[in-house]
């Protein structure tokens, strides 16, 4: 899985795009991996732009709940931002919009975690 | 088989109503009311019909019991929850004394909502009745003894008027049972718990509950989706939300309702059943649950047919 980065007011946004099923979701991790390795106290935080995706399984989700402990751990800030009506729906409903932080859009992400 | 009948659905813990839930039902109700008046029993009950599920009605609180009505004269029956009290009332009122049956009881697992309801299952103290208690621990016929065993009950084992018999199932394994094929598959749970899988010529149904399921291992995926597979029928450990299953509540041995979901549509399932509901919750938020998951399958469906997404509840008959 290809996961795009770039800086934007001092945070690590990385586009997340398509279909995070329970086929995806270990390409997911593996993706996601190196990048949580930088997500750590003193460094940008990290906000995935789910803006690219469409449906998210529950293994998916387990991968957000998985980084986002991590990132705790290391003392980093992890979390996602610009999520489609449904998969909103899909996070409202499995509670994760309770246990991820969640912004509306990359920029409100932005205002809150930037430098 | 012709039906399900859903005798207990609570999980862990038996509850009941409060006297604030009563009142707060009643007080809904005379709010929707305004002011109506009724001139007939029948106007009255039409306005209560049509009142949410929550207000004129109540998922109960028995643990674990579900029967499963065949298409010959042998009983079967999941789990001896604190259900298997109204279900035994049930079958006296229904068959009366002396008139022999025979109960098939297919037990998950040996924790004791699983297990608590047996001693008062009445049909046990009548003789001439056959009782096979089918399961896959080792420890069966020891635990279901133990808890009618001084200091923990007044009636001793040895008082049952039935004819007891243990039966133990290999796992995976089908066996065939008057009529129906039954097949168990262990599960995730402390202590191990099993499903069942029913199966006649006609119809499926499947009994999973207290079954954590692993999000990060597929093989166990297509394991439950093989187990599910195009049946009539789930009856689904949906205890807690997903986010509650994988974080503060992972390795408690339970599942959600969106596993629950991914998992029936992946099998092709007909109907999925909501079960084993967790006893903090009250009506409103059960509800709330059960048009959540209604919601999540609308969105999720794609191109499948739709999966029926039902909330099992005390007393609920369902036909297959």
């Amino acid at each position: 899985m290809n996961l795009p980065t770039r800086e934007q007011a001092g945070v690590l946004i990385v586009s997340v795009s398509g279909r995070i099923d329970h086929v995806a979701s270990e390409e997911f991790t593996k993706a996601l991996n190196p990048l949580l390795d930088r997500c750590a106290q003193g460094h940008p935080p990290i906000v995935l732009d789910f803006s690219g995706v469409d449906y998210i399984s529950s293994a998916g989700l387990r991968v957000l709940m998985m980084a986002s402990r991590r990132a705790k751990a290391q003392m980093g800030t992890f979390a996602i931002a610009a999520l489609q009506p449904l998969v909103q729906e899909v996070f409202a409903i499995s509670r994760f919009n309770l246990i991820v932080p969640c912004y509306q859009s990359v920029d409100a992400a932005c205002k809150v975690l930037g430098a | 088989m012709k039906r399900v009948i859903f005798w207990g659905t609570r999980g862990s813990l038996p509850v009941a109503l409060t006297h604030r839930d009563i009142r707060d039902k009643i007080v809904a109700a005379l709010t929707a009311a305004n002011g109506k008046t009724f001139k007939t029993r029948q106007a009255l009950d039409e306005f209560v019909d049509q009142l949410p599920f929550a207000v004129n009605g109540t998922f109960g609180g028995d643990s674990a019991c579900v029967e499963i009505v065949g298409d010959g004269p042998e009983h079967f029956i999941c789990d001896m929850g604190s259900g298997a009290r109204p279900l035994g009332q049930a079958k006296i009122a229904q068959y009366g004394v002396p008139n022999p049956q025979t109960y098939h009881i297919f037990i998950s697992h040996l924790h004791w909502d699983h297990l608590m309801g047996f001693p008062y299952f009445a049909p046990m103290y009548i003789p001439g009745n056959r009782i096979v208690i089918h399961g896959c621990h080792p420890q069966l016929e020891e635990s279901i003894r133990l808890q009618m065993q001084a200091p923990c009950f007044p009636v001793d084992y040895a008082q049952a008027g039935a004819r007891i018999e243990f039966d133990l199932m290999t796992p995976d394994k089908p066996q065939y049972i008057a009529g129906i094929n039954v097949t168990p598959k262990k599960q995730l749970h402390a202590g191990d718990s099993y499903g069942y899988r029913f199966e006649s010529l006609e119809r499926t149904v499947v009994y999973s509950t207290d079954s954590e399921h692993r999000l990060d291992d597929p093989a166990e995926h297509d394991e439950f989706v093989a187990f599910f597979a195009k049946a009539d029928l789930v009856i689904f450990d949906a205890m807690y939300s997903l986010a509650e299953a994988v974080s503060v509540k992972a390795d408690w041995g339970h599942s959600s309702n969106v596993v629950g979901v991914e998992l029936c549509q992946a099998a092709a399932a007909k109907r999925l059943v909501l079960f084993h509901h967790e006893p903090v919750h009250d009506d409103k938020q059960l509800a709330r649950l059960v048009a959540e998951t209604r919601r999540l399958e609308q969105i999720t469906r794609g191109i499948r047919a739709p999966l029926e997404i039902i909330s099992a509840y005390d007393g609920l008959i369902l036909p297959l």
